[in-house]
């Protein structure tokens, strides 16, 4: 399989080449079927297991963060003019004066029952904050995401089919544009020109969606826009990489050679083959598209999970920081495992094995 | 007689192929689009973050609140800010924080993910505890992490470097490791073992030197990286304290101003774009150059 030479994720840090993907590579050695079953249990077992020290590793540094601050933390949520009461205080509630072990193990605990403490700011429990936060950056997420296979599969097709010409160095210059130019700028760009020379759409804020689609959808173009496009590179140049692949494949050769309209060989039988590769990097490099959120959000003021963690730090919210950013990884973890498992199941190799 | 005529020969031969050697890597990189056009940008932007400064017309923190968001002019080719500080002069100071931030953050992160990757791909018990401990990093959206570690240690400029690099540094542990097991199954590896080399010998000498040009590759990207995280972190106000010019920050000031001064967000956005796309189409070049067995997603 044909993997992305980079994936970039937009304001995020660039993940590994193709040594990540390699990792998880299943194993399409031409096997006997029962072994080759076999060899896929257990590398479904295998993939499984593999979250478990990734979650405690995850949760111990997310809780290590608030005790790397130097001096006292609850001195810095106070200010310097805290009396040494109040301090002492916060300090209990905040079970700071306890062994460092026992924190850890009574902060876990709680954040296994879905307690993650509350916010020193908020009126609220940080799973509460978390709720109610989380609806605007699923909205922004899939919009997003639906904007970027729409952009990136016609022009990496495009550009495939025009291998070699001024379209095809066209969208590959798009597409290196697009991995540089990081989404904050682009935020940034997009309400310059849309908001602010042409007062198309709204600088920003937000409504839900039970304000009216239109209404949900004006606030959401641009920072969807500015999360997809790095997104729509990365699929536009695998896209067309995978397109060119299949496109030298016999079988195209043959349904041309039948005399099978154009149009149809490449999307009935080219498109078809080239697709799995698109979507698992759609839906690996998902998740680096959602990390982008706490920027753009805050840009946009999105009220959403990405802006949440953002006040947290302004505020000094450890609780809300600690409890926002936990559980994000976890639920990166959790779909990265769930796009893996899915990819493994109607991955044809595999299933033409099971038939067999 | 013969044989020594055959040694100088040789030698004659050797001389020859290597100068033939050189000549075709240098036809490589002349020929290199990417990583000439690249290089081009990164050496500008390096020399104006080293030398601006010193041409500057301009204090990057003088206030001059009479002549406050100008757009650009003959006096300040940039247009001047909220405060009245010139434009020009901010973004080149900029360049020398973000510059020295993403060039520290290549230079820790790559001797650390050497250091974890070799060490890594060595000792199988090392490898289990190492190759966890970066997947639990990498499993955080890498932004995020970093605001965690700059809530947590403060706004400063040594402390975005320290964020940056602890966020960035199994990104290089990863591709380091991958290529010394790799190194690890060859020839000279093995006889370089069955001579009597110790383990120490064996991993600085002849495993770590093979693994550099990867490493080179991978920094270049985590230098451009570590420029964007700073930006952002900046200008999201958890980065480089104002009213330090850093790019981060002035994007920061225009994003308040951005219905009256266009070009308090569009100069400093472009410079960070010229930054990152030299950085990218420098390490694409580096990477056709040194590493032509990667895998390039091109056909």
């Amino acid at each position: 399989m044909a993997v992305p030479f980079r994936i970039r994720p937009p304001g995020g840090a660039p993940l590994g080449d193709a040594a990540e993907f390699s990792d998880r590579a299943i194993p399409t050695r031409d096997l006997g079927s029962e072994q080759r079953e076999t060899e896929m249990k257990s590398y479904l077992l295998k993939r499984l297991l593999s979250v478990i020290p990734v979650l405690f590793i995850v949760s111990t540094m997310v809780f290590l963060i608030l005790h790397l601050t130097p001096g006292d933390p609850a001195i810095v949520i106070l200010g310097d003019e805290a009396t040494q009461e109040q301090v002492d205080d916060l300090r209990e509630q905040m079970g700071l004066d306890r062994p460092l072990y026992e924190q850890y193990v009574y902060w876990i605990g709680n954040a296994l029952r879905g307690d993650l403490g509350e916010s020193f700011f908020m009126n609220e429990t940080v799973t509460e904050s978390i709720v109610s936060h989380l609806g605007p950056t699923i909205s922004l997420g899939i919009l997003a995401e639906l904007i970027a296979l729409v952009l990136a599969i016609p022009l990496g097709i495009l550009a495939a089919r025009r291998k070699g010409t001024a379209t095809d160095q066209g969208v590959m210059a798009f597409s290196l544009l697009g991995m540089s130019v990081p989404n904050f700028l682009l935020s940034l760009f997009l309400i310059l020109l849309f908001s602010v020379t042409l007062r198309w759409l709204p600088v920003a804020g937000y409504q839900p969606l039970s304000a009216g689609l239109w209404e949900h959808l004006k606030f959401l173009i641009l920072p969807a826009f500015a999360l997809g496009t790095a997104h729509a590179a990365l699929i536009a140049r695998m896209t067309r990489s995978s397109m060119l692949e299949v496109l030298n494949a016999n079988y195209i050769k043959t349904a041309r050679a039948k005399g099978v309209k154009e149009r149809w060989v490449i999307y009935k039988h080219a498109l078809r083959n080239a697709f799995l590769p698109i979507l698992t990097v759609a839906g690996q490099s998902f998740l680096s598209l959602m990390g982008g959120t706490a920027i753009v959000e805050t840009i946009f003021s999105i009220p959403g999970i990405g802006q949440l963690i953002v006040n947290g730090v302004m505020r000094r919210d450890y609780a809300v920081v600690q409890g926002a950013v936990l559980y994000v990884t976890f639920a990166f973890v959790f779909i990265n495992l769930a796009v893996d498992l899915l990819y493994g199941v109607v991955n044809p190799q595999v299933r033409l094995g099971k038939k067999k | 007689m013969t044989a020594s005529s055959n040694n100088i020969d040789l030698q004659a031969v050797k001389t020859t192929l290597k100068k033939e050697q050189r000549q075709i890597f240098t036809r490589q990189i002349l020929a290199n689009q990417s990583l000439m056009v690249g290089f081009v940008l990164i050496v500008l932007l390096m020399l104006v973050a080293l030398f601006g400064p010193l041409v500057v017309p301009h204090d990057p923190n003088e206030m001059d609140v009479l002549s406050r968001l100008q757009g650009p002019t003959a006096e300040h080719w940039l247009g001047t800010d909220n405060l009245g500080r010139d434009l020009l002069s901010r973004i080149i100071y900029g360049a020398r924080i973000s510059m020295s931030v993403g060039l520290s953050v290549a230079i820790i992160s790559s001797l650390l993910g050497l250091i974890v990757g070799v060490y890594a791909s060595y000792y199988k018990w090392l490898d289990h505890l190492l190759m966890r401990l970066s997947d639990g990093i990498m499993a955080f959206p890498g932004l995020l992490l970093a605001l965690a570690l700059m809530a947590a240690l403060g706004g400063r400029i040594s402390n975005v470097v320290i964020a940056v690099s602890i966020v960035a540094t199994p990104y290089i542990a990863r591709v380091v490791r991958s290529e010394a097991l790799a190194l690890q199954e060859q020839t000279f590896v093995e006889a370089t073992r069955a001579l009597g080399a110790s383990n120490t010998r064996i991993i600085w000498q002849h495993i770590a030197p093979n693994t550099l040009s990867s490493l080179i590759v991978q920094a270049t990207f985590i230098f451009a990286e570590a420029i964007i995280i700073e930006a952002a972190l900046s200008f999201l106000g958890a980065g480089v304290p104002p009213p330090a010019p850093s790019w981060g920050n002035i994007l920061s000031d225009g994003k308040t101003y951005i219905f009256q001064a266009w070009w308090m967000t569009a100069f400093p956005g472009i410079t960070i774009i010229l930054a990152i796309i030299g950085l990218n189409l420098f390490g694409d070049g580096l990477r056709d150059l040194l590493d032509p067995h990667s895998n390039q997603g091109k056909k």
